[in-house]
This record gives C-alpha cells, structure tokens and sequence, in this order.
C-alpha cells in the first residue's frame, strides 16, 4: 500500500502572461501518495485550486512516461529536480518528506520566453534542427536498408546522441543559457552515421551558426549533462566542437570529403 | 448490402496488383501546378509528419498544425517495441503476403483486403526511407539490420531501436519536415488546436483552429484537409496515451458529415503498470516486447500472499503457456489482456492491490545473463524502477491491460479519404487497417505508410481536376459561422460556473466507459452505460467549472473541449459495441463466446464495417455498413493454440 506525504509547501512562480511580472506564490497541499508523480501532485494542486474559484497552474506536460520531452520545471533550483537522468513527469513523491518546501520555477533562459506560470517557449530548438538536423533524403529514392551495413558501436554511439528528447533542461541548467547539449546530440547523432556524411560539414555550420543566435556560449561547467534526463554525454559537445572547426575548412571548398 | 456513400473505391486487379494498378491509372499533378494547391494537415505525428514532408517535397503548399509547442512531442514517440517489415532479413520465410495473412488474421477477419495488402507491400520502403534519414535502427556486430519477434507473429520481422522506436521514427520523420519548414515548403501552426471543420458545396473547405496562447480563433482554407489526430484511447481517461490525446479533431470532422467506423474496436495493452492510486493520471506501457523473454504468471491457487520468490514452481501458473503453447508468452493482445483479466478477477491478482499478475525475467535472465537483458530492455527495466520504486531484475514486473490504441476510426476509403469528399484521415485517426484487433510493431508501420506512401498519391488523384478553379477562401460566410459556432462553445464552457472541473467529469466519465465497454462487455452493461453516460452528460453540461479566462493559456479551458467530445464519443462507443452481436478482437462480448471461453465472431451477420453518420444526436446516429468482401483469404476461426 502507498504511502501518504503530509503538508507540502509548494511555492510556485505565477506570471499572467508573457509581458507581465510574475511573483511566487505559496500553496499547501495536505496529503499526496508517495506512488503519485510529481506532476499529478501538481494535477492535485489545481483540482484544490478550482475547487477555490482561482485559475489553475499552467505547465506543459503531455507523454508522463519521459520520452515526449514537453515536461519542463525548475524543482528547488534543479532542473527536472533532485532525481538523476529523470524527466520531472517520472519524479515520484517518494522522493521527497513530509513538511518539505519545494520551489517550482519555470525554465529560466533569455532564449526561452515564459508563456504563463510555468510555461515556455522553447520554439528556438526547432529553429536549430531546420537549419540543419536532418539529412536530405526525399521519399521515395532509398535504397536497400541493408545496402550499407554500420558498425554496431557506431549505430550506438548515434543512438546515444539521438536519444535526446528536446526538453530544454541543458539550457536551463546553463548559468550561460547555451543549448551547446541540444545541439550538439543532434549533430552527432547525424553526422556519425555513414547516412549523414554528404551534409556533415554544412550540417554543423549552419546548426552550430543557428544556435549562437538563440543562445548563450558554452564554457564548459557541464551543469547540462547533470540535468539532462537522457544523460546525454558532454562528449557530444567535443565531438561537435571538433566537425564545426574541421566545417570551417572544409566549407570552403567542398572538395573533399574526407 | 453497403450503403452507397461507404464504396471502399479498391482498385481492381489481383491482390498483389491493386495497388500497382492504382498508380497506373491515377491522375497526375503537373510538378508547376503543385504549388497551386494548398494542403492542411492536422497533427504532427508520425502519420502527419511523414504527409507534410513527402507532399511539400512533391511540390505542394503546406500547412501543418499541432496543438503541442513542438511538433517532435507528438505522441508516436512513445512507442516503444518496433516496427514491422516484410523484409524478410532473417531469411525465416516472410513475405508480403504472410504479413497482410498476419495482419488480416490479429484483426480478426475485420479489416479491407485491398487497403491491408497495401500496407505490407510498402512496409519495406519504410524501413530503407527511414535508416535513409538517419534513424539509428539496432544493428547486428556485423553491421546489418537486427530484427525480433513480436506478439501474434511466427517470425522476427520487427525492426526496432532500442525501446523507443517511436521516437526515433518520429524525430526521422520530423527531420525531414523541419527541412521542408526551413526551406519555408512547410508552414508550422504550433500550439494550435483545430476546433471545427468547414464543408463547402460538399467538400471540405478548410478547418478553424483556436490558438491555445492568445485564444484566437481563425479560419484556413485549403484544396485538401488531412486529419493525423490519432486515437481516442483517453476516453477511457485512464490509458497509456499521452495526456493530451483527444478525439476532438476526427469527432468535430464526424459531426460534420465524416462517418465513424467500429468505435467499439479498442485495444486493450495486456503489459502495463497496474494502477498505484486514485491520483492517478495515467497508466504507462511496459513495451509487448517485453514478452519475447518474460514470462506471465499468477500464483496457482487464489489468496495466495506469498512474495513471488517464495513461490514454488510447481504452485505458478504460466497461464498463457498453458493455454496457448503455440504462441505462448506472444499470444496477441487482446487474447493475453484477457487471460490477465480472468486470473485477476479470480482472486489470483499480485501486488499490494492485488491487481496484477507478474512478468518474470529470472529464466531469461538466468538463460541469457544479465547483460543480454539489459542490453535488450534495460531501458525499460529503469522506466519500471522509477514508477514503481521495484528492481525487476530482482522481483518480477507487475503488469495489468490498459487502454492502449483505437482501431476504430474515421472512414476512409483506399484513398484514405473520409465521406467528406477533400477530407482525409491517415493514422490511428483513421480505421482502416487493423480490424478488430491490432498487432504489435504495426501502428508505428500503418502511420508511416498513409504519410510516406500512400497520401502523396491518393491526394494528388484528387487534387488533379481542380486545377485552377476557385475554392471558398475564408472569407466564405460559412468560415464565419464555424468560427462564430466554437467562439460560442467555449465562451459557455466559462460561463457554465458550476462546482466540477473537467477532470472531474473526465474521471467519472473514463470509469463507466472501462467498466462497461472495456475488456469484456454485455447487452445490460451496455444499456446501462447508454443511460449513466448522458446522464453524467447533463450535469457536464450544467455543473461544470472552468476557472480562468478564454484569451490566455486556460488548459481547464482545453479540457473542458476535450471532455464534450469525449461525452459524445463515448455513447457511440456503447451504441456500437452494443449493436455488434458477436465478440471480435478488441471486443468482447460475454454472450458471444465458445465453450473455452475464446470469442465467437459470426461472419454470416458482422462481416462487416459499422460506420455510422451524426444526426445531431449521438444516441441517435445511424448505422450503415461496408461489406467485407475476403477474395484472397478465407475467413477462420481465429486460434493461436
């Protein structure tokens, strides 16, 4: 049987709208199930709050299993909270005490504009991938899946950068607001594969290009593998450093592509 | 007899030539004259992904439209097991034909011929497109393709990337449509929500959407209209789709003249967490492929309290290896929820609510070390451990059916297009190619198939003789009542100031639907369904509370749009499920099944499509049908003992 938390004090950042001031706002909530996730003890604040007549907490969320990558908070000044390699809709209470105070923030970074309460815009990642995260084939003209066998550590080694679910928490977590993690698991993931080499060199110029002008720069703290819920591997970021300074050759005559 | 309107249009020809056949002699849209044509399309799934990409590729001008803030959140990316192709890599004797058989026979002999022998022939495009894009597919230590088994299959056909083959095809397809949005191909709406759809001289003219940041409501007109909205699996509120998975979009569709098919066909996932609590907001897969290496059980006899370890062989049943030894552990997904069920409900279900049975990885693990099995699952061994707070390499899984996938749909016919000539469906928004029942590793497939393979084709078959002639722009008097019309329904939503919150009525509303139009269902369940439902209705419609205004993000606001669809939803649910006397698939019907307790369909009376037309009242809709005619393959019981 679960067990039942006590008397949470949650203090949570309510801002009407994008040009407005926001302000914290404390709210108690008697009893939650240890089994609840974070998220549903947000679901059980706001059914508290229209039983009061007030208008209910915004937040993004969707998938509650971790991999849509909509879910977002700042949960006393983690991002995701306390929990390593999880997404905040598979934080669990039994993570937390009874009486605990807990501070819910939205992502705070100049690229992403808070829409309401706890909600952002994180529309700048997408502009990322559309300068560049892709590779260029059309439906219709593939060839044989089998055509071109990759090495298994390669496969891999793209999979772990491509498991990246978009979140934004690298970014969040940056004191410089840089989204060096974001991008660089996409490039990497692309630009290791045999499939992804005819764009590589003008894959990382325009993303790494795109990106320098949403973010902040990256100087290595590394606070956005710790909050990343996939455990993306800083590597990615040196292996995208490593291509952007080779791109910077090679894109100048495309002649080889070695 | 088929009614008229419900024609499938298959092409004519032998099995393996429709489709062939079809492209001969469809008409073609000069490469000049694409840009002429404005497309819509409606969620940014994998079905809709794929259709903007390949049509704004093709040279159309496109639009796209998803409620979430980013289209790569759609919820195809939860799926988890696989996606099966009829490569036959492994050399273990697929084909294409044994994968329509495979697909028609998991469907319970409830799906169109035509439209099923199309989806196995290009599922082996998909996978060469997608391993072209990118998508970082298992491999074997010599480079090729690995592949695995999968519930209600003989063969390993199931191409997967570890356990998150939807989002992998997902980010694929989204990739490949970010590169049409940055060559400004493809225009993105996001965190947009379709509220209506508009229907001009009989054809669909274009959709209203309300913006869900600033609460404006507008109108786009557009030569053709796709739906990719998915499933309606949340009207069961409890399920494992993603929280905000709704019907409006295929149901406001349906209320303007689009005929919903087999509501009642909904799957029932047998290899989910069981529930925990009452503040449960949803319930979460554990992956089918799970079952290739565990192995199901409940301890022999009921009241059992002992924890799993301490159970002796000799006192577990392995119930799906003792009643289906063929198939064992994959039996397909409806057989296995409802063995699940039947061993819970006889007193026999684990865990501290008793309300599950075990999924046990000690043989595999002991077999096959550790390692293989983190290798293959550990993933999801991880998701597990962090729900449940249990290490399922030292305890067994717990797992329980949940509501999972919806076969049921919007009707189309083999060119994917709804009654509303210009309106099409693709995806699991549609009902097309699954029956009564679908098969693992196969919805990932079917959307992929309508995006990449089919759409491309079948619209510009349409589209052809439109050219150059005016369509309604939205300035059309009928664009202005649509967008009036959902002002109006969401101003009463604010206005009702009742004491419920959506969610409230969601929550009651999931729990008649499960209770009486779930796993197993009966003629009285089901009338009493038919009698709580629009009661519930009523005080819905009175007591509701929505807390908020209607001109910043209100997501009580959304909801409360959501829930009204839902209502209605579910009384054609009931209405089918009570109207097909016979049990089939994903429906079950009590009074409907043989002495061992397996369905019984009847062919003579229910060999058929059930699509039904809104009359303004979803108590009183009516039913026609589409005959199933089976050239190809001969109707038999379904057995995998």
């Amino acid at each position: 049987m679960s067990n039942h938390l006590q008397n949470l004090n949650l203090k949570i950042w309510r801002q009407d709208g994008p040009a407005d001031g926001g302000r914290f706002e404390s709210y108690l909530v008697g009893s939650i199930s240890d089994e609840a996730s974070f998220l549903e003890l947000l679901d059980v604040l706001n059914e508290q709050l229209i039983g009061e007549g007030e208008d209910a907490i915004a937040f993004d969320h969707d998938c509650r299993e971790g991999i849509c990558g909509t879910c977002s908070l700042m949960i006393d000044g983690q991002a995701h909270g306390p929990q390593r390699g999880t997404a905040t809709c598979q934080l669990h209470m039994r993570k937390f005490a009874s009486g605990d105070t807990i501070v819910v923030e939205p992502w705070r970074a100049t690229a992403f504009p808070i829409l309401k309460d706890l909600m952002v815009d994180r529309s700048p990642l997408d502009r990322i991938v559309e300068a560049g995260g892709f590779i260029t084939a059309a439906t219709g003209g593939a060839p044989d899946a089998n055509i071109i066998p990759i090495p298994k550590p390669v496969a891999d080694a793209a999979m772990d950068a491509a498991e990246c679910i978009g979140c934004g928490a690298c970014v969040a977590a940056c004191p410089n607001g840089a989204a060096n993690l974001f991008t660089a698991a996409k490039v990497s993931h692309l630009n290791l594969l045999p499939q992804g080499q005819a764009e590589r060199w003008s894959r990382v110029e325009a993303m790494v290009e795109t990106m320098d002008e949403h973010f902040g720069s990256c100087t290595n703290h590394g606070e956005c593998e710790a909050a990343c819920p996939k455990s993306i591997s800083l590597d990615f970021i040196a292996l995208m450093h490593k291509d952007y300074r080779r791109a910077k050759v090679k894109n100048r005559k495309l002649i080889s592509q070695i | 007899m088929t009614d008229s309107l419900l024609q499938s249009n298959t092409p004519a020809g032998s099995i393996a030539d429709k489709w062939d056949n079809y492209k001969a002699d469809m008409k073609l849209v000069n490469p000049n004259n694409k840009r002429k044509f404005k497309v819509l399309v409606v969620g940014s799934g994998l079905a809709g992904a794929s259709a903007a990409a390949s049509l704004a590729e093709l040279g159309y001008d496109v639009e796209v439209f998803t409620f979430h803030d980013s289209p790569r959140r759609a919820h195809s990316i939860a799926a988890q097991g696989g996606i099966n192709a009829a490569k036959n890599y492994r050399g273990d004797g697929d084909s294409v034909h044994r994968l329509f058989y495979d697909t028609i026979k998991g469907g319970d002999f409830r799906a169109r011929e035509g439209n099923v022998h199309r989806l196995a022939q290009v599922s082996v495009n998909i996978i060469d497109q997608m391993v072209a894009q990118g998508v970082p597919f298992a491999r074997e230590y010599g480079g090729l393709l690995d592949t695995r088994s999968f519930g209600g299959s003989q063969l390993q056909r199931t191409f997967y990337a570890r356990g998150q083959t939807g989002q992998q095809l997902l980010l694929g397809a989204y990739q490949q449509m970010a590169r049409q949005i940055g060559l400004g191909t493809v225009k993105l709406w996001n965190r947009v929500e379709l509220v209506d759809t508009v229907t001009v001289d009989g054809r669909c003219a274009g959709i209203v959407t309300r913006d869900l940041v600033t609460g404006e409501v507008r109108s786009h007109a557009g030569h053709a209209t796709v739906l990719c909205t998915g499933g309606y699996g949340n009207a069961f509120f409890l399920s494992t789709n993603a929280m905000n998975c709704n019907v409006t979009a295929a149901w406001r569709a349906h209320r303007k003249g689009a005929y919903f098919a087999n509501p009642c066909y909904t799957q029932i996932h047998p290899t989910c967490i069981p529930q925990a609590d009452d503040t449960q907001s949803k319930l979460t897969l554990m992956s089918g492929s799970l079952r290739n290496d565990g192995r199901v059980w409940v301890p022999l006899n009921a009241g059992d309290n002992r924890a799993a370890d301490e159970i002796p062989e000799a006192e577990r049943d392995y119930y799906l290896e003792r009643l289906y030894p063929s198939f064992g552990n994959l039996a397909p997904r409806d057989i296995s929820s409802r063995a699940a069920k039947r061993a819970v409900d006889s007193g026999r279900g684990v865990g501290p609510l008793k309300n599950g049975v075990y999924l046990d990885f000690s043989a595999a693990i002991s077999r096959l070390g550790k390692d293989v099995v983190k290798e293959r699952y550990g993933n999801l061994f991880d998701m597990y451990e962090r729900i449940t707070g249990e290490n399922p390499y030292d305890i067994p899984m717990r797992i329980y059916p949940a509501s999972h996938y919806t076969m049921g749909g919007l009707w189309v016919d083999y060119e994917l297009m709804t009654t509303i000539p210009g309106l099409y469906a693709a995806g699991e928004a549609n009902f097309s190619d699954h029956g009564a029942n679908r098969l693992g590793a196969s919805a990932l497939m079917q959307g992929l198939a309508d995006g990449y393979f089919v759409l491309p084709y079948t619209i510009g078959n349409y589209l052809a003789p439109m050219l150059n002639k005016p369509v309604p722009g939205t300035d059309h008097e009928a664009f202005k009542t649509a967008e009036n019309e959902a002002r109006g329904r969401f101003q009463t939503f604010l206005d009702i100031k009742g004491t419920r919150s959506p969610d409230h009525f969601h929550r009651e509303l999931g729990k008649i639907i499960w209770d009486r139009c779930g796993m197993e269902r009966t003629a009285e369940g089901l009338q009493q369904a038919l009698t709580d439902i629009p009661a519930l209705y009523d005080e819905f419609k009175t007591d509701l509370r929505v807390t908020g205004t209607g001109s910043s993000v209100n997501q009580t606001l959304e909801k409360a749009g959501r829930v009204d669809d839902f209502f209605q939803l579910g009384m054609l649910m009931c209405r089918d499920a009570l109207e097909r006397n016979e049990s089939c698939g994903g429906h079950f019907r009590a009074e409907y099944q043989d002495e061992e307790g397996e369905a019984q369909r009847d062919d003579d009376n229910f060999a058929h499509v059930a699509a039904w037309e809104f009359t303004g009242d979803p108590m009183k809709s009516n039913r026609h049908k589409e005959e199933l005619e089976f050239e190809t393959i001969h109707l038999a019981k379904r057995s995998y003992k």
